[in-house]
């Protein structure tokens, strides 16, 4: 059985989106991981748990709020609608910034984790030998973290290629604009096209599988180095 | 630039961590090696790490005539002209051996080095090491990396704390004289801490006690260590020490003769060459005292000497501190025996030196 042209333009759809939501959770995280292990503010646990709540509630409820509050009546959508931009449901935006979100811990947790094992001593050792933070973070903490980092882009990567609530409630099911890996298996189950819905799901399960054996291997592999 | 403060070190900081009080009032001069001594707790760390702006405590500190914190200033650590060598190597792990001694030195304009590469590699022996990783290398071998690390960032002043405390003692050994070697070739003072009188007794020139946050003592090691009313003197090894150099040996009974104005002494084995800089150390409880030289004895260092001061030691026995030409000596002797030669201040005695170690 070949792949319809609009399962090939759902599986791009996807990938495009994993790419962009990758890129973007890297850039956000980071700061704001080297914020949560360095701050010593009481809002850093307030922080911890808004971030990590996409880890448990239902992604359902998330694309709810994220429609109301996104859409022509809600408080972002009017406002980006005041500076003359189109509202963002049901659009390849929406999908990204609902993925961003809901992929959030998954990208801001092991970079966390990475830069706490680091430690204070080496960035000490760094400002004895006169590097300055900013020539700190880059010199000893981004390559120190390294491991963390890739841990973040696969597992923020793979979650999103697996994503479905979100999109549903927020992207709706626009053919080339919002209609992803995941509800394109919904419709071909709901039409009663098995056979189709069978090759995309074995191929997601394939994928998630070689992601996952690859991420361990690797850290296998730095845990090897490092000790 | 405050020309009052030029080559020396002025600190105070107070601070309270949790059931620790700090108070600590230093001024230095800026040269040789100074020993921050004192037991575990002490402070001794904290202090040093004030000094590097690694913590931040109120108070002032001005080194060289360049304010370093103030009330309203504090330099990060990243600009002040410092190194440091901590008790664990703490090399970057994802750098070679090379990387890690390039890190400071790169960071360095050229016109403001002081070292250059090759000398520091040469002079620690890590020509065969510099593309290793650390994970390679063992503890001692660690070690001398992270000094040369911090000796290429081009340092006015040098902070250690405790580098050999984590080392075993053949690796000790390996390290202590590239230490001792560090004040001679290159103008760095150096603040290092340490808890290990030896080490102390060996490298410091200057001496700074701290005690339970507070210094209760800063000046020249031989006073630190031999003055009645510090614990040192107190202490079951209490000892001074006296920098003599080398005159000649004595291959046949195998001692080494080492001489300073006035004084001379003989002690067992061939150390250094001739003209060679040594220090030795005399332990108080190997240092008799009697009124008179005694005609034959097996104790060859027999020192015209007087009393400074005599003070009471453990039970039964006391302190005698000792001016020999421009150097102290400390001597215990049982209170009878004080009592026997009725020893006051001011007195001429001989002293009898049993044995005379090198530091």
């Amino acid at each position: 059985m070949n792949l319809s042209s609009a399962d090939v333009s759902a599986i791009t759809l996807t990938l495009q989106l994993a790419a962009v939501t990758t890129l973007l959770l890297m850039l956000i995280a980071t700061p704001l991981a080297w914020w949560l292990t360095h701050t010593q503010t009481r809002w850093r646990a307030t922080v911890t748990a808004l971030v990590s709540l996409p880890l448990v509630l239902p992604p359902t409820v998330l694309g709810f709020y994220l429609l109301v509050l996104l859409g022509p009546r809600g408080m972002i959508g009017q406002w980006m609608q005041a500076l003359g931009m189109d509202t963002l449901p049901f659009t390849f935006g929406g999908l990204v910034v609902g993925s961003v979100i809901f992929s959030l811990p998954f990208a801001v947790q092991p970079i966390t984790n990475a830069f706490a094992a680091i430690g204070a001593r080496p960035l000490e050792v760094a400002a004895t030998l006169r590097a300055s933070l900013w020539d700190r973070f880059w010199s000893v903490a981004v390559p120190l973290a390294r491991p963390g980092f890739i841990t973040a882009a696969v597992l923020a990567f793979a979650h999103t290629v697996g994503e479905f609530g979100v999109v549903l409630m927020l992207g709706g099911n626009i053919p080339g604009e919002t209609r992803v890996l995941s509800v394109a298996i919904y419709d071909h189950v709901e039409a009663i096209e098995y056979g189709q819905a069978h090759l995309l799901s074995a191929g997601l399960v394939v994928f998630s599988f070689v992601v996952l054996l690859m991420l361990g291997r690797h850290s296998g592999q730095w845990q090897r180095t490092t000790t | 630039m405050n020309t009052d403060h030029l080559n020396t070190i002025d600190a105070h900081f107070r601070t309270t961590l949790g059931s620790f009080e700090l108070d600590a009032e230093l001024s230095l001069p800026l040269r040789g090696v100074t020993a921050l001594f004192g037991p575990s707790g002490s402070g001794k760390t904290t202090l040093l790490r004030l000094i590097a702006g690694l913590d931040r405590a109120p108070g002032s500190l001005i080194v060289n005539g360049e304010v370093w914190q103030d009330d309203r200033r504090f330099i990060p650590t990243h600009r002040r002209a410092l190194g440091y060598v901590f008790q664990e190597a703490s090399l970057f792990p994802h750098l070679s051996v090379r990387g890690n001694l390039e890190y400071g030195w790169k960071r360095v304009p050229a016109a403001e080095r002081r070292i250059g590469f090759n000398d520091v590699v040469e002079w620690l022996g890590l020509e065969t090491l510099l593309m290793h990783r650390p994970q390679q290398l063992s503890g001692g071998q660690r070690q001398r990396v992270a000094i040369g690390r911090a000796l290429l960032a081009s340092p006015r002043l040098l902070l250690m704390d405790e580098p050999l405390s984590a080392l075993d003692s053949a690796s000790r050994a390996d390290i202590l004289p590239y230490l001792e070697q560090l004040h001679r070739q290159l103008e760095l003072p150096i603040i290092y801490v340490s808890h290990a009188l030896d080490e102390v007794a060996r490298l410091a020139d200057t001496l700074l006690l701290i005690e339970a946050g507070k210094i209760v003592y800063q000046g020249p090691l031989v006073d630190g260590l031999t003055r009645l009313d510090l614990p040192l003197a107190h202490r079951d090894t209490a000892s001074t020490v006296i920098d003599t150099a080398v005159v000649s040996h004595d291959p046949a009974f195998q001692l080494t003769h080492v001489a300073r104005q006035g004084i001379a002494f003989e002690l067992p084995g061939l150390h250094g060459t001739p003209g060679e800089p040594l220090r030795v150390r005399v332990a108080a409880r190997d240092v008799s005292l009697t009124l008179s030289p005694p005609n034959q004895t097996s104790i060859l260092n027999l020192l015209p000497a007087r009393i400074l001061e005599i003070a009471d030691d453990a039970p039964g026995q006391v302190l005698v501190r000792l001016a020999l030409e421009d150097c102290v000596l400390l001597s215990r002797i049982t209170r009878k025996s004080a009592h026997a030669l009725s020893l006051q201040p001011g007195m001429a005695v001989v002293a009898q030196v049993k044995s005379v170690a090198v530091a």
